[in-house]
């Protein structure tokens, strides 16, 4: 074996400083200050680990805070709804049909007479629906499938890499018009499941490469040494330490599925009337661009703002967690 | 010697080169052990030196059942353990733990340093009653020299010096018998690197422990070592007791590994003749036939190509005796006093 | 003299405060000479190196002070333009890792005649020409061939000499080997710095050889500086320092060191670790783990006290020290 490297003082410059230094003089340890570290922590165990450190990069990027509040009033409005449009999105008069703005109807009303202020606050809570379902599933069905190819590798490594290849190859539009199209359903499980089938192969790429690298670490070979079992190792050593860039990508891919939700609705196969969707709204406002542009103009940019803010803060996620870039 | 208590016997590990993606077939293999034979006895040092390839940490992770040998035995207290699995593999497993080269990849960042020195109670339950590892790991914190308040931290938190004693701690916990130090000191700093060696030592004489020591540093095992393995190319070239291996080495490559070393004296830059070999060791995918030195031998000849050189005391020594009579896996072997600095102690820095 | 350093200081900002990863260092090479600089990691041994050759990482370093003479030019006051043409050419480096190194997608052939192509303007050919006896020059065996092979064909050793080769290629009156053997297997390290004091010989180079290895230094320096928490704390021709230490530190570091021609069972550890370069401790930054310290270690910061035979201790105690 080669000697292993006599620690680069470079380390110094990559101010990776705190972390890898030698602490106090004394033999006894003494623990390093964290000045201003992280709140809600005792003062017996002040660990700086990756997480405490990207959540202090994280509340001083203005990206993440701007995101994050976005992302908090949609929660928001999902949930409660009626807190800010008490009205239902479903009762709509069509003598009102393309109507400006009314009180009671700030966006004013599209071209089946519907308020679209409460069709697009109501929308909220179809969008964060299917993001976040869709987004566990594929992180879940994702990491273990992935994990467990990383960690087992072999045949089953292998015939997974050729079926993630198979996967990537199908076009996602195309995909979706063919398979919803036999759908019949209106909630949103069917939609939320296509995207879980297409979506998983990403994240079971990045699983499994994270955890090949973890995988190598001296402790899991200590573990292993020890006698400990392979549901151990991975649950104990292997999980924590692999799960940052699979966060990392499920955010941002939260955005992208909302995004997807509202393409598949506009072509008529996502989700169908009466259910509320920015998506549907969009598809049944288009017709109408000249003559009622807001009612295209509103669910359209509930959308870029939902997914923007997602990006951002997968965007953010990933810089606060990459230690290369710290 | 003493009583032994690890005999291993033509370890093999050869991991196969292959091509294609689903039909896979081997082109060749690379032979990263390759033969070794040795006997640990129990409470005492055996160190394997050896450049990089050479396959010593190769040695240490078969040992440790981390890999399955392709060919051999480890035979431990006289049970082969080569092809325990499940509960038998477990028990062999809490009497040989391993001490890993990097402080910095051998504990798990995101566990405090109780948890990882108290884990291997978790994995055996039986080994301590769960009321009483908190006690346990207190106590091992405190036997490898660290504060045992500090077992609620994080091992980024502690220096490289004092993250190997957290990783020597959880070797002993489950009182093990053998314990493999795979390069244990070598991503220590100097002055740190001379703490760790005298705690392995204490803790030898403390625990009755076992070592095997694996080191490229010579000096380092020179100096923990009671008995000495030079590998080359996966296999052992010359053993015996330290002394004989560091002051009589009759083989080629030990006179040359043992010349390169830098002595830190000055005055001995001129005195000592060192042996430059020529050329980088050979790829473990490609051995050479014969001996695996004489592509870099100065003494190799046409016999060196055809007979592979058995471990084994050489003849001319065989009669006479004495230091120089110990294991050498060189058809010519011969004596040809390497060390440096010449008589030991005879330079005027030693302290006070 | 042919590098005089003065009282430099580096600082590196972090989340944590200031560390002042050196901290007045001076030291000087004259032609033909080799200055070993020896100290552990996080000694500031390594950062003085890179603020001398102008490539520290500024952020997060910054260079807070001192003098770097090189042939009689300030070099912290010229401009970076001004700089870029002593680099490489005048001074040169060494790094340890030879692999990372080098570029990988360009054949080492290429690598080393870019050297001659910018700093000398000379054409492709003659360039790949030069390159090729630079590889002799360094003893890779058919050079001629290998040429054109990448970084990742050639073994440590032989990327190793390619680098010497660069760092030689325009006959440097400099050069800086920042742990140039560490990653290398003993033999092969052998070869390695056989090869490194035969140039400087030949080409009557200054060397500055930055190490923690005790070893090497005996080998090959003529003079040692000893750094520690980002200060030198001795500093002597090499003979007299391995003879007699004037800082507890060195003789702490000598003693720790396991040796192939003695054998026991204690080594004389120094207690204790190297001082937080964010909180090294007032007064004589070893006093904590030093086994002299006295009261007025622990208040008054030594300076470099001038010792008999051309030799620097920044002990207060250098006296008691020297006699052991």
């Amino acid at each position: 074996m080669p000697e292993q490297p006599y620690e680069p003082e470079g380390a110094i410059a990559g101010t990776g400083m705190g972390g890898a230094m030698d602490l106090g003089a004394s033999e006894a340890v003494t623990l390093e200050g964290t000045p201003g570290g992280p709140p809600g922590r005792g003062p017996a165990a002040r660990p700086r680990s990756l997480w405490s450190d990207a959540w202090r990069d994280l509340r001083r990027n203005p990206v993440f805070l701007l995101s994050a509040l976005v992302i908090c009033f949609l929660a928001l409005i999902s949930l409660w709804p009626s807190l800010i449009a008490p009205g239902s999105p479903l009762s709509c008069d069509l003598a009102r049909s393309q109507d400006g703005p009314a009180p009671g109807a700030p966006f004013g009303y599209d071209g089946q007479g519907c308020n679209v202020y409460t069709r697009t606050v109501h929308g909220a809570r179809t969008s964060v629906t299917v993001g976040l379902c869709a987004t566990l599933g594929v992180a879940l069905l994702g990491s273990v499938l992935g994990g467990l190819a990383g960690y087992f590798g072999g045949i089953w490594d292998a015939l997974l890499s050729r079926l993630t290849d198979i996967f990537f190859a199908i076009p996602v539009v195309l995909g979706g018009l063919v398979l919803l199209s036999m759908v019949t359903s209106t909630t949103v499980w069917p939609v939320v499941g296509f995207m879980v089938l297409l979506g998983w192969p990403q994240i079971s790429r990045i699983a499994r490469g994270s955890v090949i690298t973890v995988k190598q670490n001296d402790y899991v070979q200590a573990a292993r040494a020890l006698g400990a079992s392979d549901t151990r190792i991975l649950l104990r050593h292997i999980a924590p330490n692999a799960v940052a860039p699979v966060i990392v990508v499920a955010t941002i891919a939260l955005g992208t599925y909302i995004a997807l939700e509202a393409t598949l609705s506009y072509l008529g196969v996502g989700l169908r009337p009466p259910s509320v969707s920015w998506g549907i709204d969009i598809s049944a406002a288009s017709p109408f661009i000249r003559n009622a542009p807001h009612a295209l103009l509103w669910p359209s940019g509930a959308l870029a703002v939902t997914v923007l803010a997602f990006i951002m803060l997968g965007d953010a996620v990933r810089d606060a967690l990459d230690p290369k870039l710290r | 010697m003493a009583e032994p208590i690890l005999e291993v016997t033509g370890l093999v590990k050869h991991y196969p080169l292959t091509r294609g993606v689903l039909l896979r077939r081997q082109i060749g293999a690379v032979k990263a052990v390759d033969g070794v034979d040795f006997t640990l006895g129990r409470g005492e040092t055996l160190g394997l030196v050896g450049e990089s390839g050479c396959g010593k940490s190769t040695v240490a992770r078969l040992l440790c059942h981390l890999e399955r040998p392709t060919a051999g035995t480890v035979r431990f207290k006289g049970e082969d353990v080569t092809a325990l699995s499940g509960r038998a593999l477990k028990a062999v497993r809490r009497a040989v733990q391993m001490v890993f080269q990097d402080p910095y990849t051998s504990l798990n960042p995101r566990m405090t340093v109780g948890d990882i020195v108290g884990e291997p109670f978790e994995i055996h339950p039986d080994a301590a009653p769960k009321g009483d590892r908190r006690r346990r790991v207190r106590e091992l914190l405190d036997v490898v020299g660290l504060d045992p308040d500090y077992a609620g931290r994080y091992p980024h938190q502690f220096s490289g010096g004092q993250r190997q004693r957290v990783g020597i701690a959880r070797a002993l916990a489950l009182r093990p018998e053998i314990v493999v130090a795979d390069e244990p000191v070598s991503a220590l700093d100097v002055s740190v690197q001379a703490q760790v060696v005298n705690l392995l030592a204490r803790l030898q004489t403390e625990f009755g422990l076992s070592y095997v020591f694996i080191a490229h540093d010579l000096s380092v095992v020179r100096h923990i070592s009671d008995r000495v393995g030079v590998m080359y190319l996966g296999r052992i070239v010359e053993s015996g007791p330290a002394d004989a291996i560091y002051d009589h080495p009759t083989h080629p490559y030990t006179q040359a590994l043992l010349s390169a070393v830098p002595v830190p004296d000055p005055g001995a830059r001129d005195r000592r003749e060192r042996i430059i070999l020529t050329g980088d060791v050979p790829s473990p995918a490609a051995v050479p036939s014969g001996c695996r030195f004489r592509t870099r031998c100065w003494k190799a000849r046409e016999r060196c190509a055809r007979e592979v050189p058995a471990l084994a005391v050489p003849s001319v020594f065989r009669d006479a005796g004495g230091p120089a009579a110990h294991p050498s896996a060189c058809h010519f072997a011969e004596e040809r006093p390497a060390v440096a600095a010449g008589e030991p102690g005879d330079n005027g820095n030693g302290p006070g | 003299m042919l590098l005089e350093v003065r009282d430099l200081r580096v600082e590196f900002q972090t989340r944590d405060g200031v560390a002042r990863a050196v901290d007045g260092v001076g030291y000087a090479v004259d032609a033909g000479e080799t200055l070993a600089v020896l100290g552990e990691s996080g000694s500031g041994k390594s950062v003085t190196a890179q603020a001398v050759m102008g490539i520290l990482d500024t952020p997060p370093g910054r260079i807070t002070g001192g003098r770097v003479l090189f042939q009689g030019r300030d070099l912290l006051t010229l401009k970076e333009s001004e700089r870029r043409r002593i680099r490489g050419a005048a001074m040169a480096m060494i790094f340890q890792d030879a692999l990372s190194a080098l570029n990988p997608v360009l054949t080492v052939g290429d690598q080393l005649g870019e050297m001659f192509v910018v700093h000398r303007g000379m054409s492709r050919r003659d360039a790949r020409a030069r390159a090729v006896e630079l590889m002799e020059r360094v003893r890779i065996p058919a050079a001629a061939q290998r040429v054109r092979d990448y970084p990742h064909q050639f073994s440590g050793g032989m990327r190793q000499r390619i680098m010497i080769a660069m760092a030689l290629a325009l006959r440097p009156a400099l050069v800086i080997a920042d742990e140039p053997t560490t990653a290398l297997d003993v033999t092969v390290q052998a070869q390695v710095m056989d090869l490194l004091a035969e140039l400087r010989r030949e080409y009557r180079m200054g060397l500055i050889l930055i190490t923690h290895d005790l070893g090497v230094v005996a080998d090959v320096a003529d003079r040692i500086a000893v750094m520690y928490a980002g200060r030198i704390v001795e500093s002597a021709p090499v003979h007299d320092l391995y003879r007699a230490p004037a800082h507890p530190y060195t003789r702490g570091l000598l003693d720790s060191v396991p040796r192939l021609d003695r054998r026991g069972r204690e080594l004389n550890a120094i207690k204790g670790l190297p001082p937080n370069p964010l909180r090294v401790p007032p007064g004589c930054s070893f006093h904590p783990r030093c086994p002299m310290a006295q009261d007025v270690c622990r208040t008054d910061e030594p300076p470099l006290y001038e010792v008999p035979g051309g030799r620097g201790s920044a002990c207060h105690f250098w006296r008691e020290c020297l006699r052991g």
